[in-house]
């Protein structure tokens, strides 16, 4: 058996060299851990966040809660509009939705899958007071005190040592923090008894909504303010149901006696259902098309935002192409490649010769031109663009000067600008020193006196050039490709500038979605499938050069 | 490669042509950029060379515009924004980034082409998407800042494009550092150690000075992704932080004031310091480290 070797204070080599190496591990990655956590925070968090942003769809669970769930139980085959429940959740869900703001956003979304949705969640938001002041009218009618805030939140509040209706309140909390995305967690000072969420279920419901509301976002004490005019159709609703004179029997709280007398009047209100109600709001309503649609979005999941990005769409019969007139990412993805392959060809064209004449002139000199390479790449991009923005112009530098030579007429000046050429002359200029770079770092490794050994053996220039020089240098033309190609097809800011409608890319098109339609989830799709095709061409890159050769500035 | 004398008149026509089509190409590369500096002194607002100018005539210029840039609002508000924003979003990413570097560089790091990917990831992914993903998330962030801290908007936002532009200029930090530390000699912050030095001082006196010119090149690339910056404030900022080339842009979509032109030359005269000064560190890194300027 070998003696085993041992370090200086007694424990065995290995295991100290081992705990060496471990204390190594340690002290790289405490160095490395404060940055790797901020990039995780600033910027791998977000992009994440965009990924999963582009498949979610909450909007429809969180704005009309209670009508999915209503809708569950609806088929959506027949031609029939769903239920009076389903109605009935819808009329609590919108009012709430509308007090808030919120309604019109979902009409905004559900647009996106079918136009005209928009219009009718605008509509229908200003109509939900009418429906409801009808009972309003009436029990303030019969009894005054029903006008009266104070009693309000006397028969519904928990008084001292009462039981209260804790889910009740939990479950509305959660709701109205779903529709609002933020957290209602304010101590509202209010809280819902017990004994009148038996008898009255759904004023309770609605009553603390209304509390949580008003609380949370308009800072007002529940006990001073007014109820919603929901609150009384819910009260309505309870009364109307069947069983709710028993239900009251059993109630013996603050208001019992009001409540009964609430009782005898309920009949002599008359009943609207609250279908009837919707369809004279706009008849849209009972279209099977619109509940289809609503169905169709309630799941909290969606593929129908990149379905959009690449021109297709649910429907009935499964996944389909859009509507020719409507099929325009595609198009634009297409456009982003052709013009991005164009730009990387002529940089490969234009960097070339530079790149050459670089590696082999002797070292000063080449530093001098090396200048002119290295100035372009480190002027502001936004001073480059307005160059090209001014030279291009119609009455621009370049128009002057090609109509003072005589090249075009004055009355017949060349379309630079605003279009697709605008766009790759800006962008090659713009990217042309990722080119040189890389190229120039590849052929000064090769050794000029190979071209001369293949001439002295005969071959003729061209030959040389191309069968012994070229196939030497194509490793820099594959690593500038990558990076001009991957560089140019996430661009911008030129595009936007000089690009006008023709020469736009498809982050144009990403950021219109972000700033302007604020269809940000057909925005974030748009931005996973660039993400992407961006990705697999860095790893190509990878695999060819290497990250970690990346060099920056010679 | 000079041409020998024995040269055909085939191989003289091509070597001279060659040289041409060269010249041409580097014409084209400086050309827009150098054409914009006579055109900012024009005395009119136009944006091409008139008539009094080709002439040499002295009325024809002026220098009406730079005296625009430096009077008006909305020129100098950006450019005070521009001057907030970069150089503390460079102290955080020289900062972090110069001790990610160091650990980086050590001869054991375990997942290190995972964290070299994640931490050059910003350079990498096309801005429009980081800004898309940005927008959602700072927004969050922004509003939770408020209510947590009890800040003011303005004071958020600027948080927030510091912290974008911070993560945007990691990655320059990380390749120069890392570049500069591959020639370091280890040796060196043994012998120091050895010689009872503890590993603070070793760092601040031996380590430091000779890696300083990388951490300074990494510096200048943070600051000018920063200054240079448009996609990502323009999504993360508000109004209030608008930027030199937030207003740049602005004035290149919407009216184009000769104004701008002025702003360009300033930033291409910065651009030239900055060149001269990278430049410079680089070949003083190089001798430092032993190498023979290239």
């Amino acid at each position: 058996m070998a003696e085993q070797v041992l370090a200086a204070d007694g424990t065995p080599l290995k295991a100290s060299l081992n705990r060496a190496l471990r204390r190594q591990k340690m002290r790289a990655l405490v160095l490395i851990a404060p940055l790797l956590l901020f990039i995780m925070l600033t910027f791998i968090i977000p992009i994440g966040q965009m990924l999963f942003r582009s498949v979610e769809n909450s909007i429809v669970a969180d704005t009309i809660p209670r009508t999915v769930v209503a809708l569950d139980n609806w088929d959506a085959s027949g031609d029939a509009e769903p239920d009076e429940i389903v109605f009935q959740a819808l009329f609590y869900d919108l009012f709430v939705a509308s007090e808030a703001k919120l309604h019109t956003r979902l009409g905004s979304r559900l647009n996106y899958e079918s136009s005209g949705i928009s219009s009718l969640f605008r509509k229908s938001g200003r109509g939900l007071d009418d429906i409801a002041d009808v009972y309003k009218d009436a029990f303030v009618d019969q009894n005054d005190v029903w006008a009266d805030g104070a009693f309000w939140f006397e028969m519904m509040n928990t008084a001292d040592g009462a039981p209260s209706a804790d889910g009740v309140f939990a479950q509305q909390r959660d709701l109205l923090g779903n529709l609002t995305s933020s957290s209602v967690r304010k101590n509202i000072g209010f809280l819902p008894n017990q004994e009148i969420a038996r008898a009255l279920p759904l004023t309770t419901q609605t009553y603390t909504e209304w509390a949580l509301y008003v609380a949370n976002f308009d800072d007002d004490v529940v006990a001073d303010e007014k109820p919603w005019e929901s609150v009384y159709a819910a009260l309505f609703d309870d009364l109307h149901a069947p069983g709710a004179a028993e239900r009251l029997a059993n109630y013996t709280g603050t208001g019992a006696d009001e409540l009964n007398s609430a009782l005898a009047i309920v009949d002599t209100i008359p009943d609207q259902p609250y279908h009837a109600a919707f369809a004279d709001l706009d008849d849209g309503w009972l279209s099977p098309d619109v509940w289809r649609t609503i169905q169709a979005y309630a799941p909290r999941f969606t593929s129908g935002y990149f379905l959009n990005a690449i021109d297709l769409q649910n429907t009935d019969d499964g996944v389909e192409w859009r509507p020719e007139n409507e099929q325009i990412y595609l198009t634009l993805f297409v456009r982003t490649m052709i013009m991005s392959m164009t730009i990387t060809i002529s940089c490969i064209l234009l960097g070339y010769p530079v790149a050459w004449m670089l590696a082999n002139l002797p070292a000063r000199k080449a530093n001098m031109l090396m200048i002119l390479v290295l100035l372009p790449f480190w002027t502001s991009l936004l001073v480059r663009t307005s160059a090209w923005k001014v030279l291009l112009q119609n009455q621009g530098v370049i128009n002057d000067l090609l109509v003072w030579a005589g090249f075009v007429a004055d009355d017949n000046r060349l379309a630079l600008i605003n279009n697709a050429t605008g766009t790759v002359i800006a962008m090659t200029h713009i990217l042309l020193p990722f080119m040189i770079l890389p190229l120039y770092s590849v052929m000064q490794t090769i050794p000029i006196s190979y071209l001369r050994a293949a001439k002295s053996l005969g071959a003729t220039n061209w030959t040389a050039f191309w069968r012994v020089y070229f196939p030497q240098s194509v490793p820099g033309i594959g690593a500038g490709s990558i990076l001009v190609f991957i560089l140019s097809i996430g661009y911008y800011i030129t595009p936007e500038i000089v690009g006008g409608t023709k020469g736009v890319f498809i982050s144009n098109r990403i950021a219109y979605h972000i700033s302007s339609s604020l269809n940000w989830g057909l925005a974030a799709a748009l931005g996973a499938i660039l993400l992407a095709i961006v990705l697999a061409l860095y790893w190509a890159y990878d695999r060819i050069v290497g990250i970690d050769n990346v060099k920056l500035g010679g | 490669m000079s041409l020998p004398i024995y040269a055909t008149t085939g191989q003289k026509i091509w070597y001279y042509s060659f040289r041409v089509i060269v010249g041409l190409i580097l014409f084209f590369l400086i050309a827009p950029i150098i054409i914009i500096i006579p055109l900012s002194f024009n005395a009119e607002n136009f944006f091409t060379f008139t008539p009094k100018m080709l002439a040499l005539d002295p009325e024809g210029y002026s220098l009406k515009h730079y005296r625009d840039f430096f009077s008006n609002p909305d020129w100098i508000r950006p450019l005070q924004n521009s001057l907030i924003i970069a150089p503390f979003a460079t102290i955080i990413s020289v900062s972090l980034g110069t001790l990610a570097a160091i650990g980086l560089s050590q001869s054991h790091v375990p997942f290190r082409r995972g964290i070299m990917a994640i931490l050059i990831s910003p350079m990498i992914v096309p801005l429009i998407i980081s800004a898309t993903g940005m927008f959602f998330f700072y927004s969050q962030m922004g509003l939770w800042m408020e209510e947590t801290f009890g800040i003011s908007k303005s004071l958020s936002g600027y948080i927030k494009v510091i912290l974008a532009h911070a993560a945007l200029g990691i990655p320059f930090v990380i390749i120069t550092v890392t570049a500069t530390l591959v020639g370091f000699d280890q040796s060196l912050t043994r012998a120091a150690a050895n010689m009872g030095a503890t590993p603070t001082v070793t760092f601040f006196r031996v380590q430091m000075p000779l890696i300083l010119p990388g951490v300074i090149s990494g510096g200048l690339f943070a600051f000018i992704t920063s200054f240079d910056e448009v996609v990502v404030v323009l999504f993360v900022g508000a109004a209030a932080q608008k930027t030199l080339p937030w207003q740049m842009f602005t004035g290149l979509r919407e009216q184009i004031s000769p104004t701008i032109l002025a702003v360009a030359t300033v930033l291409v005269g910065i651009s030239i310091l900055l060149l001269a000064t990278v430049e410079m560190l680089r070949r003083r890194s190089e001798r430092l480290r032993g190498m023979s300027p290239s």
